[in-house]
């Protein structure tokens, strides 16, 4: 195996990326926070029960207040000096293999670290709460520590093999949440599933390492990315394809998207984390990360678009006819990455718009999900949405922030998912050419279909008749959870807005992820042109879900309905898709090769091992325990010896 | 041609062995009683073991193995004794150790009752 | 020196004081500081035998420990300092007129012996696991077992002591045999390090028979080797006219003389120490002595006179013999393969703890003789590293053997040992890591140590016989896989043996046994690069 580019990285160390220094060298304490919090919870086991919720808390709240140091002082530094690196240790140098453990800490990093620390930290406070009367709230309050630390870990990662070990502990920390209840067969069942697709998609991406280790001799993102011109298409598309199965997995796209709905039944503030702040936004955050790979590969790249479009509207169907409103929702996020991972996958014109969206998107999400788990709450955790009906007035709180969550979803007028879904369907028709067209027509009936089944989502639950349970009396949840569904619902009206406001956030990341990408591409549509059709397109679906849902009265059992309904219900027979494909031939292939390995390998190790111990028991009788033989033995072997010698010689 | 007076020295010894056994047993007088089945001055008596193999006490060989010990050891005075002179102060100070670690065994075997017969 | 210096000062006529000149021997040049760990461990143990004429009995068994335990730690020490100062390195390493040679091997080796004689110690002082006043030993060895005066000696409350003098003897003799720069010199050591262990062997308190066969057994093979030993000496001194390593080497170079009488010397000196080392076909005595000898002794002699011998071996065969290496190779290949099939091969059947323990030895003398075949210095360093961290595995599997006991003492029979897991966790799982070390899985020095001395093995172009240690790896790994199988996956016998709490001193040998197994499976690095840095051979 050659290096060729090796010579060349190591001269290619970019002046951009500084040494940490001042109060950049705090970067550490971002990750010690959580990681402390997690392993305090959860080597002292009991005894921390009690004040396990608010250390916990507490820790992630230590390192949100970091964040926001450090992004001030990244603020008031020049835009050159912003993006720093801090060395922790070196964790291999083996040969030609050197993997440093450091944290890479630029404006792209920085946006992350804001929105997992701080929606983490609201999603930790509302737990308190909302997990108040769980005998295992401290263990809770621990997983949700580590979660936040390796989804730190994965985005401050300055090297492939550093993000690698937080998306391993993102993994792990899912498979422990989702599980939390695991007494319940299903839902263990639904851990595992989360967990085994998750490792699909990671094959993917320690596939793309081995693969960047062997092009470029390094995997760290400087030198990979500086290196990224010298090697040739065909292996960046393959590095590009594997990163992007590997974002499959963790953001939910097709083809690995089937664990996301049945990931719903851990606890729900960890449905709000899984789906707003950490794990589904990894995958995007790969592809942006990796821009500098994909740009080199369009091949790579218009896959990634393509896979985009294909999730945003496979998960917006199903999201159709879910009764189950956290299925609904889940659906939901699915369509809601494949829409950031549509912008990721147009080039540099998208990243920053996939950033913004990713970002608005993590507030209105959790705050939809916070006032879900509100829901469920105050209805004995019915999540049957047939069940709800005209909830407004028995819980006004959930029912103003989440319907501001549901406005900025559909992307209402200047609330924060007007400007970033607007974003992204503008850009995709700027592509141009069918391609344009395509993804960009994809975008705006993904938009319509959003507005619909949001719409029914809301109506459903807190408009219409009350189709409660007998027992079922709903009651606002108390201010320790609807606080940070509040703050949440603020961010949803207005982080949008901010982040747009002349440009901020694609400013704010152009140095690291490229160009606006307004003056480049084609101009198909202007962009006023495209913000009057979607919102004529999502008042036309919002406007067509009132009239089904609102209008007539809900069922309390779902009906039959059209095929079509049916198989949006069953997943679009996902798991059937998944079991023809994947796991009847697997299982036939495991069961032919475990007759062949029982026919065949172990008779014949079973027949050597009979043989072994039938030569072991024939030799042991030589042990007769009596001198005289053995001495005589050793006569043999004396004469034995020298005449090999003797022989040799000879 | 070095070796044949070696070989000379050899045969000689083995066919005087062999002339005493051969010759003892033809011209001897064949008169058995218990005396002629004593050990000859010393040593234990030689009467027939059980089958099996019995027990004989160990106090003979024990007093025995301790005076060729302590004999042998003593042989190497001699030689020191001889070239003392040339050996110098040296000798005198590995000697008195030498005959210290001796002592230091003796002591042990007359403390722990290696010299008393019962 | 004085003399001389004297006599050319006075300068007085040559005639009248040549006489006296040609009379003077000159005294011999000693390096009592290069061989201080000698005399420290030898000077304890006199004073051992000192304390045993003189020393109230009452007082002697605290005596003793302390005393032996002060002259290994004194010794390590002694061995620490020469090995930090420059006085052993190049020329100078060759000390005591040429007879004994320390060097990086040789201050590598006693450290290592030391090291695992203070563990062994700690095992030979246990006195809580049988409980009375002599521990594991007999009262009185020389008491026909169940008669009378036995019963009396066990009465009176004799505390057997004579063990520790005994083990400092065979400690000495370990220390000089791999120092030993001439063939009379190791015959010397060896039989220093032998007498004692004949003894040791036979000083069980329970099963006094077995204890007694297995010390007459060992006495008389022992012997027996070393007749073969001492006459391949004698062939080699006619061959090469000294006994010195370094002149046979030459002699060998120059091929003058007969080459039966040089081969046929090289394959008694073989057979000697192939005895020791126990490997094939002169391993007949293992299991029986392993078995029969009280287990604290099985751990000494199985950790230190291993580590001894392949000292010795490899001392004689690099330095000796370096020239003859295609001559010995083929003999060294077959031996190899003979001991690693053997010892691997029949420790599947066997049903008892110490016999399985005995022919895991014997492969591993197999597996260190890989080693040896690679014939250069990384081939040294893999022995040396292996010797290390097999000695430590093996003083704390036995560890473990003392504890398993029933009401008849320790419960030997694989069949006891089921369900060993379920009832001590803690010391099942020691065990366990002992039996993943031998069979060489990741983590475990085990691992480490197989792979330096295959790769070196492989490297020195002896890639048949590695294949068939790999094999013989996997075999073994069978049955200590089994092993592990049967202690936490089987139900326990209703009335199987108990693990018994022992006092302070076997906890910290089993202690240390794992902490150094998985260290050297963790981090070798340290370990391998000392190792590394000793492995030349001074001629």
């Amino acid at each position: 195996m050659s290096f060729p580019y090796a010579p060349v990285l190591a001269a290619a160390e970019p002046a951009s990326v500084a040494q940490a220094s001042g109060t950049a060298d705090l970067t550490w304490l971002l990750l010690a926070f959580p990681i402390a919090g997690a392993a305090v919870l959860l080597l002292g086991g009991r005894r921390t029960d009690r004040f396990g919720h608010l250390l916990g808390t507490l820790a992630s709240a230590a390192s949100f207040v970091v964040a926001l140091v450090l992004w001030l002082d990244m603020a008031g530094r020049d835009v050159e000096e912003r993006a720093t690196i801090q060395k922790l240790w070196t964790a291999i140098d083996v040969g030609r293999f050197h993997v440093d453990i450091a944290l890479q800490l630029d404006q792209l990093s920085m946006a992350f670290v804001l929105l997992i620390t701080g929606v983490g930290t609201l999603i930790h406070i509302y737990s308190i709460g909302y997990m108040a009367h769980d005998p295992d709230r401290r263990r809770f309050f621990a997983y949700l520590n580590l979660f936040v630390a390796a989804m730190l870990l994965l985005v401050l990662g300055s090297d492939y093999f550093v993000v690698y070990i937080g998306w391993e502990g993102v993994g792990l920390a899912s498979y422990l949440l989702i599980g939390f209840w695991g007494r319940n067969p299903a839902y263990a069942t639904a851990a595992k599933k989360a967990f085994v697709a998750n490792r699909v998609g990671d094959v993917g991406m320690s596939l793309a390492i081995i693969l960047m280790f062997t092009t470029f001799g390094a995997t760290d993102f400087v030198r990979v990315h500086a290196a990224a011109a010298g090697a040739g298409e065909g292996t960046l598309t393959a590095i590009g394809l594997l990163l992007l199965l590997a974002a499959c997995g963790k953001s939910a796209q097709l083809p690995l998207q089937s664990w996301l709905g049945d990931a719903m039944a851990g606890p729900t503030p960890v449905s709000a984390l899984i789906h707003a702040a950490t794990m589904v936004t990894a995958g995007v955050y790969l592809i942006v990360r990796s821009g500098p790979i994909f740009d080199l590969a369009p091949t790579a790249q218009l896959v990634v678009a393509i896979v985009g479009a294909a999730t945003l509207v496979f998960g917006a169907v199903i999201g159709l006819a879910k009764d189950d409103i956290k299925k609904a929702l889940a659906a939901s996020t699915m369509s809601q990455i494949g829409y950031m991972v549509l912008a990721a996958g147009l080039g540099p014109a998208g990243y920053a718009v996939a950033i913004f969206h990713l970002l608005t998107h993590g507030f209105f999400k959790a705050g939809l999900f916070l006032g879900a788990g509100s829901v469920m709450h105050a209805m004995n955790d019915t999540t049957d949405m047939r069940r709800f009906g005209g909830l407004r007035t028995a819980m006004p709180v959930t029912f103003v922030t989440f319907g501001l969550g549901y406005l900025a979803i559909i992307g209402f007028p200047l609330l924060s998912g007007f400007w970033s879904k607007d974003k992204i369907i503008e850009t995709a028709f700027h592509e141009g050419g069918v391609e344009g067209w395509t993804l960009g027509v994809v975008a705006l009936l993904g938009a319509g279909i959003t507005a619909f089944y949001m719409t029914r989502v809301m109506v459903m639950t807190f408009f219409g008749p009350r189709r409660w349970a007998e027992d079922a009396h709903p009651h606002e949840a108390p201010a320790v959870m609807t606080a940070p569904m509040v703050l949440l619902a603020l961010g949803s009206v207005f982080l949008g807005g901010i982040l747009a406001y002349g440009g901020m956030l694609q400013d704010w990341l152009e140095p690291v992820v490229g160009g606006h990408g307004e003056e480049e591409g084609v101009t198909t549509l202007s962009p006023i042109v495209v913000t009057l059709l979607t919102l004529l397109v999502v008042a036309g679906g919002a406007a067509a879900a009132y009239l089904q849902y609102g209008r007539r009265e809900v069922p309390v059992v779902a009906p039959v309905g059209s095929p079509a309904t049916i198989a949006a219900r069953n997943d679009l027979y996902q798991d059937a898709f998944n079991e023809a494909v994947l796991m009847r031939p697997g299982q036939y292939l495991t069961r032919s090769l475990v007759y062949a390995d029982n026919r065949g390998v172990d008779g014949a190790v079973n027949g050597l091992a009979a043989l072994i111990g039938g030569t072991s028991g024939r030799l042991r009788r030589l042990q007769t325990g009596f001198v005289r033989s053995y001495a005589l033995s050793m006569l043999g072997g004396a004469a034995l010896v020298v005449g090999a010698l003797l022989l040799v010689r000879i | 041609m070095d070796w044949v007076p070696i070989a000379w020295l050899g045969g000689i010894a083995f066919g005087f062995a062999v002339f005493s056994v051969v010759a003892g047993a033809l011209t001897g007088p064949r008169r058995y009683n218990r005396a002629k089945l004593q050990a000859y001055e010393c040593g234990i008596e030689p009467t027939p073991q059980p089958v099996g193999g019995g027990r004989f006490p160990v106090k003979y060989y024990l007093t025995a193995m301790l005076f060729i010990v302590f004999d042998i050891e003593i042989v190497f005075l001699y030689p020191w004794a001889v070239a003392f002179d040339s050996l110098g102060l040296f000798g005198l100070i590995e000697m008195v150790l030498f005959i210290a670690t001796v002592f230091v065994a003796f002591a042990y075997v007359w403390r722990r009752g290696g010299l008393e017969w019962d | 020196m004085t003399v001389a210096a004297v006599v050319s000062a006075a300068s007085v006529p040559a005639a009248s004081v040549s006489a006296a000149a040609a009379d003077s021997i000159p005294a011999p040049h000693i390096e009592y500081g290069v061989l201080s760990p000698l005399f420290v461990v030898f000077g304890a143990a006199v004073l051992g035998v000192l304390v045993e004429a003189f020393a109230p009995r009452a007082a002697r068994w605290a005596v003793q420990v302390g005393l032996t335990v002060l002259g290994l730690v004194g010794a390590f020490v002694a061995v620490v300092l020469v090995a930090s100062s420059d006085d052993w390195k190049g020329a100078r390493a060759v000390v005591a007129e040429g007879a004994v040679t320390v060097d990086g091997p040789t201050l590598f080796l006693q450290g290592t012996i030391l090291l695992l004689a203070f563990v062994a110690v700690l095992l030979l002082a246990e006195r809580r696991l049988d409980p009375g006043p002599s521990g594991a030993f007999a009262a009185q060895a020389s008491t026909v077992p169940g008669s009378p005066g036995e019963r009396e000696a066990t009465r009176a409350g004799a505390a057997q002591t004579e063990v520790f003098p005994l083990t400092l003897f065979a400690v000495g003799g370990m220390l000089l045999f791999p120092a030993a720069n001439d063939l009379l010199v190791a015959f010397v050591a060896l039989e220093v390090l032998s007498l004692p262990l004949y003894l040791l062997c036979g000083l069980a308190r329970r099963r006094r028979l077995l204890s007694q066969e297995a010390a007459m057994k060992y006495f008389l093979l022992g012997a027996f080797s070393s007749a073969f030993f001492l006459y391949g000496i004698a062939l080699l001194y006619g061959y090469a006219g000294s006994i010195r390593l370094s002149e046979i080497a030459d002699a060998a170079t120059q091929a003058q003389g007969s080459d039966v009488l040089l081969l046929s010397g090289v394959g008694l000196v073989t057979v000697g120490l192939l005895f020791k080392a126990g490997a094939a076909p002169f391993h007949a005595w293992t299991p029986d002595v392993y078995q029969g000898a009280p287990t604290a002794v099985t751990a000494f002699m199985a950790a230190c006179t291993k580590v001894a011998a392949f000292g010795a071996l490899l001392r004689i065969y690099y330095v000796a013999f370096g020239g003859l290496k295609w001559e010995w190779r083929p003999l060294m290949w077959g031996v190899a393969i003979l001991t690693m099939l053997v010892g691997a091969v029949i420790s599947l059947t066997q049903q008892d703890v110490k016999r399985m323990l005995a022919y895991s030895s014997i492969a591993h003398a197999g597996f260190v003789l890989v080693g040896v075949l690679a014939a250069d210095d990384a081939g040294l360093r893999g022995v040396l590293f292996y010797l290390l961290a097999y000695g430590f595995a093996t003083i704390g599997a036995f560890a473990v053997v003392t504890m398993v006991r029933d009401p008849a003492g320790e419960a030997t029979h694989l069949s006891q040992w089921a369900g060993l897991g379920r009832r001590s966790p803690l010391v099942a799982g020691a065990f366990a890591i002992f039996l993943l070390s031998f069979a060489g899985i990741p983590l475990t020095s085990g691992f480490m140590s197989k792979y330096a001395v295959f790769s070196a093995a492989l490297d020195g172009g002896a890639s048949p016989v590695v294949v068939v240690a790999v094999l013989a790896s996997v075999v073994a790994a069978f049955f200590y896989v089994r092993v592990i199988v049967l202690m936490f996956f089987s139900e326990p016998a209703a009335d199987g043996p108990t693990v018994a709490v022992p006092s302070i001193l076997t906890t910290v040998a089993l202690a240390l046994g794992v902490t150094v197994t998985l260290v050297l499976g963790v981090i070798p690095q340290p370990v391998l690069d000392l190792a590394g840095d000793a492995a030349a051979f001074v001629r």
